[in-house]
């Protein structure tokens, strides 16, 4: 009897150790790793409310030091930042609900067993994943041929949709029994028709997942813009306007009401500071809500590419 | 009732037959549920593919793309000879390989350790943490390195400082930013990437867990030698199709990091930061495309190839 019980006494202490060995690294790594995730984001915040003669002196900070609002003043009286956020919110908005119609449509079409030309239209939708012209050609049709230098089309129109988010969309639909358009034929409903009252319905998780992909893209786009925009264009996109404030000083200084202001007085490193936050902090408010929606794409649409 | 099912029977082989047009038209609500994304490749993918002639010609932006005087591949030899083609090449894939192998295996340790987290509080909040980085534009992750970095106020300096050690000046030396990329780039990705992984551990039967268990293995042995096997072929097919886009660079991170700055160019400069300034500062097409249908080419052969891989090992996650 003894000699059992010690045994598995034995065996149950080795393993509790083992594993609170495992834990407690657990624990320590990801909650590490968490605050060094957090912690510049919290750097930029703090220091944007501070004064510039501190930043200069001592550096970025956590906690605001002498305290002040005046770099976020200066961003929001009479700088672009206002017309940023209409462009910006308008193409988002513009943007995700055209795109994830057109997603949802051919991702639906292309599921669908009987459709004939399922095979070809989803290699021709494919293969610009695989071959691309290169940036080179497709500045030059875009600028030359399409004549969408400085227009917000430049912008709004690449982001619509990618290969990957339709086939995104398909692994979704792959899903829905194939019975939920066979009953709707039955009842003679034509293909819209299913589509819309019958399938669409019961897409909510992949539109809310597929629309977040779509939004974060118009949200964070500053690569097109940066094609395509010219100083002619006086509201950039958030992102892009962002990009010129801290990467060039005249954009600095446009992005106040410039009138009354030398460029010796400008508090440029607190109002770099500013912008940021200013254009990034919606989406980091309205992350947490919308975050699950993102784990589901990667684990649908991860492997299977 | 006979003369229906004899029509019923008739039907069958037309259906068979059935020709494209005829297709098209049975069809037609599907194909115009399919035409807004047709139309739309066709104008943003397929349309800029005759461009890629430019790489072939000196570009004379008044004569156009196929008006300019035809000079063979010799946009190609001058990279080559002069070695750019080289430089690029190895910077590109030197990065992925890092980003890739590191990438992986920082995940998948991520990943094993926030499963055995028990506090559905802790995990939930370390993760909503952790895929923060990825959400957040390239703008403002090459703004927050500056803002660590930078010489006059930067972070670190200001920590260093205070340590009474010299201030260091990363921004002038080009040998140290392969480091910094390398830690940018995963601090940015691993939470993201090891959600992966995190759901191929859920996914492994607790059934061999709790008899590993009842064997008397603890935890490391149930890690070593039950969750890592068991995450071995997911791994295997996500560094196959990372390797697939092993000359496709990060041009966001790369370029709102190091910018326009000459001299970090010899380690930091990929394919798509140089294609981007001949483009877009030097306006010099040619040599722009030369280097983008290099790329194009390697690139299409390396998904061939590694897609050809998968399929022979797990054939139900070959692309096509």
């Amino acid at each position: 009897m003894s000699n059992t019980s010690v045994k598995k006494k034995g065996t149950k202490v080795k393993l509790d150790s083992s594993d609170k060995i495992i834990r407690g690294l657990g624990y320590f790594v990801a909650g590490f790793y968490a605050l060094v995730c957090v912690i510049p984001f919290l750097l930029i915040l703090g220091t944007s409310f501070s004064s510039e003669a501190v930043v200069r002196k001592s550096g970025v900070s956590l906690i605001p030091k002498e305290f002040t609002t005046y770099a976020y003043k200066m961003i929001f009286n009479g700088g672009t930042v206002w017309g940023s956020y209409v462009v910006t919110i308008i193409m988002t908005v513009c943007g995700t609900a055209l795109g994830l119609s057109i997603i949802a449509m051919t991702g639906y079409a292309l599921q669908r067993k009987d459709f004939p030309f399922r095979n070809a239209i989803s290699f021709y939708i494919y293969f610009t994943s695989l071959f691309s012209a290169g940036l080179a050609p497709y500045y030059l049709l875009m600028t030359n041929t399409y004549h969408l230098k400085d227009s917000y089309l430049a912008v709004f129109l690449p982001l619509l949709m990618t290969p990957w988010l339709i086939i995104l969309m398909k692994n979704f639909v792959k899903d829905i029994p194939h019975e939920i358009t066979e009953s709707g034929k039955i009842d003679g409903a034509g293909d819209m028709k299913i589509f819309v009252s019958l399938v669409l319905p019961m897409l909510k998780p992949a539109l809310a997942t597929i629309g977040l992909f779509l939004a974060i893209g118009y949200w964070n786009e500053w690569y097109q813009s940066s094609l395509f925009l010219s100083a002619k264009v006086k509201y950039k996109p958030l992102q892009y306007n962002l990009y010129e404030v801290i990467n060039t000083a005249q954009m600095l200084k446009n992005s106040v009401a410039s009138m009354y202001i030398t460029m010796q007085d400008m508090p440029t490193e607190t109002l770099k500071m500013a912008t940021a936050v200013v254009s990034t902090g919606p989406i980091i408010f309205v992350y947490p809500f919308v975050q699950r929606y993102f784990i589901s794409g990667i684990t649908v649409g991860a492997v299977k590419g | 009732m006979k003369n229906r099912q004899s029509a019923a029977i008739q039907t069958v082989p037309v259906i068979k037959k059935r020709t494209f047009w005829q297709n098209v038209v049975k069809y037609r609500v599907l194909l115009l549920m399919c035409l807004p994304a047709i139309v739309f490749f066709f104008a943003f993918s397929y349309m800029p593919l005759p461009g890629i002639w430019v790489a072939f010609v000196k570009y004379n932006y008044r004569k156009g793309i196929f008006g300019s005087p035809f000079v063979g591949l010799k946009n190609f030899e001058f990279l080559y000879t002069s070695g750019k083609l080289w430089e690029l090449t190895r910077n590109t894939i030197l990065y992925n390989l890092a980003f890739i192998i590191i990438g992986n295996l920082l995940a998948i340790f991520m990943a094993i350790l926030i499963n055995e987290l028990r506090s559905k509080w802790f995990k939930k909040v370390s993760q909503t943490m952790m895929f923060l980085p990825y959400f957040i534009s390239h703008v403002l992750i090459g703004f927050l390195v500056y803002c660590l970095l930078n010489y006059d106020y930067g972070f670190v300096n200001k920590v260093l400082t205070s340590l009474g050690f010299e201030r260091w000046g990363p921004y002038s030396n080009a040998g140290v930013w392969p480091v910094i990329l390398i830690i940018v780039y995963l601090w940015q990705v691993t939470g993201y990437n090891s959600v992966v992984y995190f759901a191929a551990v859920m996914g492994i039967d607790s059934e061999i867990i709790e008899a590993a268990k009842v064997d008397g293995a603890n935890g490391f042995q149930k890690i070593r030698h039950i969750i890592i096997p068991c995450l071995k072929p997911t791994m295997i097919i996500l560094l196959l199709f990372a390797m697939g886009g092993i000359v496709r660079g990060n041009f966001g991170l790369f370029y709102n990091i190091i910018g326009q700055n000459p001299l970090l160019y010899p380690t930091t400069d990929i394919i798509e930061t140089y294609v981007y300034r001949a483009t877009i500062k030097d306006f010099n097409f040619s040599t722009a495309s030369a280097v983008g249908l290099y790329q194009s080419i390697i690139g299409f052969l390396m998904v061939m190839g590694c897609n050809f891989v998968v399929k022979k090992i797990e054939p139900d996650y070959s692309l096509f």
